[in-house]
């Protein structure tokens, strides 16, 4: 390597880091921020330095001793986040195969209704919507929030790309073993598809866990909140929750860190193998 | 029944099925009820058909108008920052100077960290924003400007500076996964291309220019059209960052934030409606006129 390069290299490498510091610094102001008294981080602001004059442990102890919901909040929403990754991830591989292994009539018509959807505001619908699930008796449950978005058009999109990819001789040999066209696809084609699964795992799992407005208008009971929208309601201009609000917010981004740091290299893979192709 | 459901012939319906069905009675119901709604006047138990007067009574809606500005300013400035940065910021860590054990490391945990804000739900993000763009000079931002020698700034009551706020705020949550997408893209293009292109006597820029972008249209395109529907449907960032719908002189207020406003806490729904519908014809515009633009639909039609 040349000197040129080596200083060119040293700067890349300074500048990764000194970027990642910036980007990781509200999580710093706010991790402090839960050592300290809440109603007056509100009124003064986050900012980087540790007070240990006034630092305590009272909002951890609040947190796990006299949080009212927030745990059922909690698990309310790591519920429903499983249930919408599963459920999103099975039925929109299986559309998605249909698209990428077969010639059908109307394909392309259909193909264009999921581009189309990709390009909806869902904002747009979510008042017709909303009085749709009205009608139906499904408000203020967990199945008008989830059943809208299991047929994913983004997640389809970007599966069917994933599988145009995939050789036709492997759904020939299964044809030729006997195997029937649904037997190909949960025997033969779902196992090919473990890398894309990871990376739409945790973009679906993200939208899920942090879903606010569609929930917003969905739930009604604070016993089936989930944890956006019960922080939400903390926020209050008089409230005397702000302890809550701030290591309760703190403490929400763990588990989807947690589930990121885990698979974290298949995910990064399954980016790269589902890549949009032209 | 059973022979049919499991011909090669029926199979394909069957797998597009779900689809098919989530498309009829979560999309196109509710979007026809839009249409129609929007040409109403919904009170509790009584619905009268008004004609365009929706249209018309938003058409001259002096609110609507900053919204709908509010909107579109945020789309382009979330289109300027949110594709060129994090597409350069990909080709750097994708650069052939990141070589050895202590600089692939660093890479690495720069990826990281730079996707991890977008792990974070808006709520807690806002929230943390809000309290770091705060009004006090204790608060992060005035504490940096404070630096540079100039006075704590009310941000959030401010314009433009309550814009920057919310620049920021998508700016931290969405590079990382732009530059994922960007990532993604260029592990596919041939390495033999640059090559090539060094042989000729090609310079970095030039490479990137005339292979890098090119071969990444795809992802770029794909980028943009979730961007523009993204941007111009923006509306929890700015709910949280002024902690509810009511900025002042509603200068957070976006074209869902209006609808939300008419439908919700004023329970107008035939109006908002109308804003809804206004809504999806700009975004179908913008996005059906950038997809012809980089031909997305020749490759369909085969």
């Amino acid at each position: 390597m040349t000197i040129d390069k080596k200083i060119k290299k040293i700067l890349l490498i300074l500048f990764f880091i000194l970027m990642s510091l910036v980007v990781l610094l509200p999580f710093w102001a706010i991790f402090i921020g839960t050592f300290q008294d809440g109603s007056m981080l509100i009124r003064n602001g986050l900012n980087l330095k540790l007070d240990f004059s006034t630092a305590n442990l009272s909002s951890y102890i609040m947190l796990f001793t006299d949080s009212g919901d927030y745990f059922k909040w909690f698990f309310n929403s790591l519920f429903l986040t499983v249930i919408q990754v599963v459920g999103t991830l099975l039925i929109s591989a299986f559309v998605a195969y249909g698209f990428a292994g077969y010639e059908f009539k109307f394909k392309n018509f259909f193909f264009v209704c999921v581009l189309i959807i990709m390009s909806v505001p869902f904002e747009m619908l979510m008042l017709p919507l909303y009085i749709q699930i009205n009608d139906m008796h499904i408000s203020n449950s967990y199945g008008a929030i989830v059943l809208p978005f299991m047929a994913n058009a983004a997640t389809i999109f970007f599966f069917r790309q994933y599988l145009t990819g995939i050789p036709k001789e492997i759904t020939e040999a299964g044809r030729i073993d006997g195997s029937s066209e649904y037997g190909i696809f949960f025997k033969l084609i779902m196992p090919i598809m473990k890398p894309s699964f990871a990376a739409m795992a945790i973009l679906n799992g993200m939208n899920s866990w942090n879903n606010f407005l569609w929930p917003l208008l969905v739930l009604r009971s604070d016993k089936k909140y989930t944890l956006p929208i019960g922080l939400n309601t903390l926020m209050t201009p008089y409230g005397n929750n702000y302890d809550l609000l701030i290591v309760g917010s703190f403490f929400s981004v763990l588990p989807i860190l947690i589930l990121f740091l885990c698979f974290q290299k298949y995910f990064i893979e399954g980016m790269t193998a589902g890549a949009v192709k032209g | 029944m059973k022979k049919f459901l499991y011909s090669k012939k029926a199979a394909p319906y069957v797998f597009i099925l779900p689809f098919v069905l989530t498309f009829a009675i979560f999309w196109l119901v509710p979007l026809v009820k839009s249409g129609m709604m929007s040409m109403e006047k919904i009170l509790p138990g009584q619905v009268e058909f008004i004609g365009i007067s929706n249209y018309k009574r938003l058409f001259n809606d002096r609110v609507f108008k900053v919204a709908m500005g509010n909107s579109i300013k945020y789309m382009i400035w979330t289109l300027v920052l949110l594709i060129p940065i994090p597409l350069i910021l990909a080709v750097m860590i994708n650069s052939k100077l990141v070589v050895g054990n202590v600089a692939g490391k660093i890479a690495s945990f720069f990826k990281s960290s730079l996707f991890i804000p977008a792990l974070t739900s808006v709520v807690v993000a806002g929230t943390i924003f809000r309290l770091i763009f705060g009004e006090m000079d204790t608060a992060l931002m005035n504490q940096f400007i404070g630096l540079f020698g100039m006075g704590p700034i009310k941000w959030l009551k401010g314009s433009n500076t309550g814009f920057a706020a919310l620049l920021s705020l998508a700016c931290w949550r969405w590079f990382g996964v732009n530059m994922m997408y960007f990532l993604a893209g260029l592990q596919s293009i041939p390495e033999d291309y640059y090559e090539a292109a060094s042989m000729d006597g090609a310079t970095g820029w030039q490479k990137f220019i005339k292979i890098t972008v090119p071969q990444l249209k795809p992802t770029i395109v794909y980028v943009l059209t979730i961007s523009v529907y993204g941007g111009l449907s923006m509306f929890t960032e700015s709910y949280m960052l002024w902690q509810g719908n009511n900025s002042p002189q509603n200068i957070g207020l976006t074209i869902v934030g209006y609808l939300y406003r008419q439908g919700i806490e004023k329970n107008d729904m035939g109006y908002a409606s109308a804003v809804g519908v206004v809504l999806l014809v700009v975004v179908l515009f913008i996005n059906l006129l950038q997809l012809m633009l980089t031909g997305m639909f020749k490759k369909e039609e085969k």
